[in-house]
């Protein structure tokens, strides 16, 4: 069952077509990973989903509701489709426990002791229980990108958005990111996740997009995609990532 | 040259009437510049298109006009234009408002736009309405950043009551004037209206600093 409908989606900033057309429809329970050279349009693609971009042409459903359809219709799809962000975007002046308390109280309207507990359950998921009262100016990149997937999940949404989620991490930092994100596909969460991470992409995705110019140029089983890739561009653009 | 200090005793009442007038003036003055300011400054930096003109307009007459004449038009033009009679004391407050109001909008302005918009985002992800990321997650942080301009801004305001000397309002500085034409004490009275002031904007310094000090600026 479709939870993401893009039909013949369509995105331009100015002149430049950054999606052409898109159509892609992805089910319940997908992890779908999606790389590109930069300007490819990944990145805008995922933007669009939860309507921080605001598509120019075609529609794009999310969970049943099209991002065109008004600002309120466009909140539900937000508490339906959590993002992590390539700078974690943590609230500073908030500790850890109040950054994942915040949505459950001002978005789904939850009781603070309600919410404190969820929160602390999610700190605990995401290995980082004992930080709970720590700034995010304390916390590591990798500790603050895992509070922050605290964050997004605690609105409990059905599908989570990740861009560049371990990018601006060191290397070493990345896994326990990783590591977190490989659990919640475990869990069957639905993902969608712009990356450059292709052992990620080999072990935990469901599939593979490769973007080129605002297209899909490559869709298919991470494995067979990467291993066998059908075009020439996608063979280059795999051997600079890796 | 004779200097006797202990005229400043005999008219420091007078003088503290005035403090008094200077400090009422001042602080209803930024009281109301700061509600407007803060209106201004988000029309200016989240208002469509339509809001955000009305605010730039304001903005640059305000800060294109020097305040005496600000105060001037207010106390003698407007009822000419209006009918409206406004005694002194309240052209002065208004004046300080409105003046206030215009650089008060640019520190608003600027204090939220300095916010990452990725944090924004953050909020709005979640699915907070627009006016909620503004309250909860930017308010707060903007505030922090607000607290040292502001302070810079209050500071003058208080120093510009004295401009309202040309209306008549007796505040400190047009009670030095008054003090001072009766018995033409000059260094005495004058150096006693500046301590004045220097304790009047130390005080508002001292606080804000004591406000800066226990909110990081994040």
């Amino acid at each position: 069952m479709s939870i993401i409908e893009f039909r013949k989606t369509s995105k331009h900033f100015g002149d430049l077509k950054v999606l052409d057309e898109v159509d892609l429809d992805i089910d319940v329970g997908e992890v779908v990973v999606l790389i590109g050279p930069s300007g490819s349009g990944k990145s805008t693609l995922l933007r669009c989903i939860n309507g921080l971009e605001q598509i120019s042409g075609g529609d794009l459903v999310m969970d049943g509701i099209s991002v065109r359809a008004g600002k309120k219709q466009l909140r539900l799809i937000r508490q339906e489709a959590g993002m992590v962000f390539q700078q974690f975007n943590l609230f500073p002046q908030m500790t850890a426990l109040e950054n994942v308390a915040f949505g459950p109280r001002k978005v789904r309207g939850a009781s603070a002791a309600e919410a404190r507990k969820q929160a602390l359950a999610l700190l605990e998921k995401v290995g980082l229980r004992d930080k709970a009262g720590h700034y995010p100016a304390e916390l590591s990149g990798g500790q603050q990108q895992r509070v922050a997937i605290a964050r997004a999940l605690a609105v409990r949404p059905k599908v989570m958005l990740f861009d560049e989620p371990t990018s601006a991490l060191d290397p070493e930092l990345k896994q326990e990111v990783l590591t977190v994100m490989r659990q919640l596909a475990q869990e069957g969460m639905t993902m969608v996740v712009v990356t450059h991470e292709m052992a990620f992409a080999k072990q935990v995705g469901t599939r593979l997009i490769f973007m080129e110019h605002g297209k899909i140029s490559v869709d298919g089983n991470p494995r067979d995609v990467i291993e066998n890739p059908p075009s020439e561009r996608l063979k280059d653009f795999l051997q600079h990532v890796e | 040259m004779q200097t006797d200090w202990s005229v400043v005793l005999t008219f420091l009442p007078q003088l503290i009437a005035g403090a008094k007038i200077t400090v009422q003036i001042t602080v209803i003055g930024l009281l109301g510049g700061l509600i407007l300011g803060t209106v201004a400054g988000l029309m200016r930096a989240y208002g469509g298109r339509v809001l955000n003109a009305v605010a730039f307009a304001y903005v640059e007459l305000i800060r294109g006009t020097p305040i005496v004449v600000q105060v001037m038009f207010l106390y003698f033009a407007m009822p000419v234009l209006t009918g409206l009679r406004v005694d002194p004391m309240s052209a002065a407050v208004l004046a300080i408002i409105v003046n206030a109001g215009a650089y008060i909008a640019e520190i608003v302005r600027g204090a939220f736009l300095s916010i990452s918009k990725g944090l924004s985002e953050a909020g709005l992800a979640l699915g907070l309405p627009q006016w909620k990321v503004l309250v909860y997650i930017l308010g707060p942080l903007a505030f922090r950043r607000l607290i040292p301009p502001l302070g810079n801004q209050f500071i003058v305001s208080l120093k510009d009551t004295s401009l309202f000397i040309v209306i008549g309002v007796g505040e400190l500085t047009r009670t030095g004037q008054e003090i001072m034409a009766a018995n033409f004490r000059a260094v005495e009275i004058w150096t006693a209206v500046a301590i004045i002031y220097l304790v009047l904007t130390g005080t508002m310094s001292v606080a804000l600093r004591m406000i800066e000090k226990r909110m990081r600026i994040l």
